[in-house]
């Protein structure tokens, strides 16, 4: 193999955010995504959002995903969100969020920034589909 | 690459990262992702490390940016079984260095799948100890498919990690089985990890992984067989400098001193890998890992070592370059003359053979090297 040869690789972080100790969904989808042919750094549990925030920025990943099952994502989900701006990393990263999320927070969260929420019996192929098509271009 | 004198500062950064605008030779233009990385910017060197990983357009000249500016950071290679307790004791390594006031960068490297590609980077999650603690720079890589246990990218990430001006850099390969020792051709001082209960003594006997250790960790120390095991690696060691075990016999269990191996070694002596024993998850006798650290350190200045080390590194470094280069280089000439497979067909139909044929291509560029060397 080549030292030129270009290989880019999607890298997300699969975050458990809070106190939530469900984090099957989490290792299904890291499972998933690893299959893709993804990068996936999975955070462990019980993160605070600045773990979070050091996390996205020091491994520069494409992709946030935020699992959240605790309904504390309407605090929660704005620290961190704060915290990538902080660092300028809130721009290129694509910031997307699976739970329990009722309707109306949706929106909420989509207008702070938040490019989809996933929600149960969203499917892995559709998921994978969408962070295929909106991995963020990076020069 | 130029002779130097001894001296061990004479090979250090040049200036301060800010010190003057001038960088690499032959380009004056500092990019601008490297001047936010010298400025102290996080963002910038995960993103430098990302393009180094993806070898993105451009990088090379990143990487050849970065390099006056590196050369202060000392490189800890740990390495060890899956399991052993390496992303445990990095964590507490990190925290223990940073409790003395230095700054860490700490790679850590997990496989990748052999059929995607896709990899979990899981090492991450030990780092409870360094938590919001922006000085400590934490990155995950996958192996990328690479064997020997670090990822191609390494190398130049540290270089990264370096001339951001990271006191210690921290490398903590794939879970390594017997024979995974490219971390020899990175890191300053190699730790190896080895749990008790790793096999018996026949084990010990075997090449690879136990070659490379200038430090040995018998992490879990307070689990049963540690000081067998301990025992079984001095008995190693003492085989390694060729003479008879001294320590066979029934002193093996003295576990009250950490720090064995004090051979009190002459400057003349070399090395004696130490054995240290610790108990990652409650930060015990990591305080002692350092010290021997920085004895292994010490050593390499005192004896001349790092320099020759060194030295090593950058020939292979620009021998692997050059030959990256040509192999391109004439993989597009190659294509240009209407790929191998037209090659194939002539040696296949006796046109020509195999030799006129690498003849044949490599021969204009040896004309042209001898002409301008003229």
């Amino acid at each position: 193999m080549s030292v030129n040869q270009e290989q880019r690789t999607i890298r997300c972080l699969v975050a458990k955010v809070g106190l939530d100790g469900h984090d099957r969904g989490a290792h299904v989808i890291s499972r998933a995504f690893r299959d893709a042919g993804f990068e996936v750094i999975y955070s462990g549990l019980h993160r605070a959002p600045e773990e979070i925030v050091q996390a996205a920025v020091q491994e520069d990943v494409d992709i946030l995903g935020i699992s959240i099952l605790s309904g504390a994502h309407d605090t929660l989900i704005p620290e961190i969100i704060d915290g990538l701006t902080e660092y300028d990393a809130f721009d290129d990263t694509l910031v997307i969020v699976g739970g329990i999320i009722p309707d109306e927070d949706e929106e909420e969260l989509k207008e702070l920034g938040v490019a989809e929420v996933f929600g149960p019996g969203a499917s892995m192929a559709e998921m994978i589909e969408f962070v295929r098509e909106n991995a963020p271009e990076r020069e | 690459m130029q002779e130097r004198s001894q001296g061990d500062d004479a090979e250090h950064r040049t200036g301060s990262p800010d010190s003057d605008g001038s960088n690499g030779p032959g380009d004056d233009s500092v990019n601008p992702l490297i001047e936010d990385l010298l400025a102290g910017k996080h963002r910038a060197l995960a993103r430098v490390i990302t393009k180094i990983e993806n070898r993105q357009p451009g990088y090379r000249e990143l990487v050849s940016q970065l390099h006056q500016h590196t050369g202060d950071a000392s490189v800890v290679g740990v390495t060890g079984s899956p399991g052993s307790g390496k992303s445990t004791l990095v964590d507490k390594m990190a925290a223990t260095y940073r409790e003395r006031g230095e700054t860490v960068g700490v790679i850590a490297i997990d496989p990748s799948s052999p059929f995607t590609g896709g990899a979990v980077l899981g090492d991450r999650i030990r780092m409870g100890s360094n938590v919001g603690d922006m000085d400590v720079f934490f990155r995950s890589m996958s192996a990328r498919g690479s064997l020997g246990g670090l990822s191609t990218a390494t190398t130049d990430a540290v270089k990264a990690l370096d001339a951001f001006g990271k006191d210690r850099i921290i490398i903590e390969t794939v879970g390594a089985g017997q024979n995974e020792i490219d971390i020899v051709k990175t890191a300053d001082t190699v730790t190896v990890l080895v749990p008790p209960g790793s096999g018996d003594d026949v084990q010990m006997l075997k090449a690879g992984i136990l070659e490379i250790g200038d430090v040995f960790v018998v992490n879990k120390a307070d689990l049963d067989g540690a000081n067998r095991t301990v025992q079984e690696l001095r008995e190693m060691l003492d085989y390694r400098d060729g003479g008879l075990p001294r320590t066979v016999g029934h002193h093996g269990a003295d576990a009250a001193g950490d720090v064995h191996g004090e051979d009190d070694g002459t400057e003349t002596a070399g090395w004696e890998p130490t054995i240290v024993e610790t108990v990652a998850d409650r930060g015990e006798g990591v305080e002692e890992l350092l010290d021997v650290l920085a004895d292994h350190r010490a050593y390499l200045d005192r004896s001349g070592e790092r320099e020759k080390q060194r030295r090593a590194r950058y020939a292979e470094e620009i021998r692997t370059l050059v030959r990256e280069d040509v192999n391109e280089l004439l993989a597009a000439e190659i294509e240009h003359r209407g790929g191998i497979d037209s090659f194939v067909k002539q040696v296949r139909e006796r046109e020509t053979d195999p030799y006129a044929v690498a003849d044949d291509v490599v021969g204009p560029i040896e004309e042209c090297l001898s002409e301008r060397r003229e």
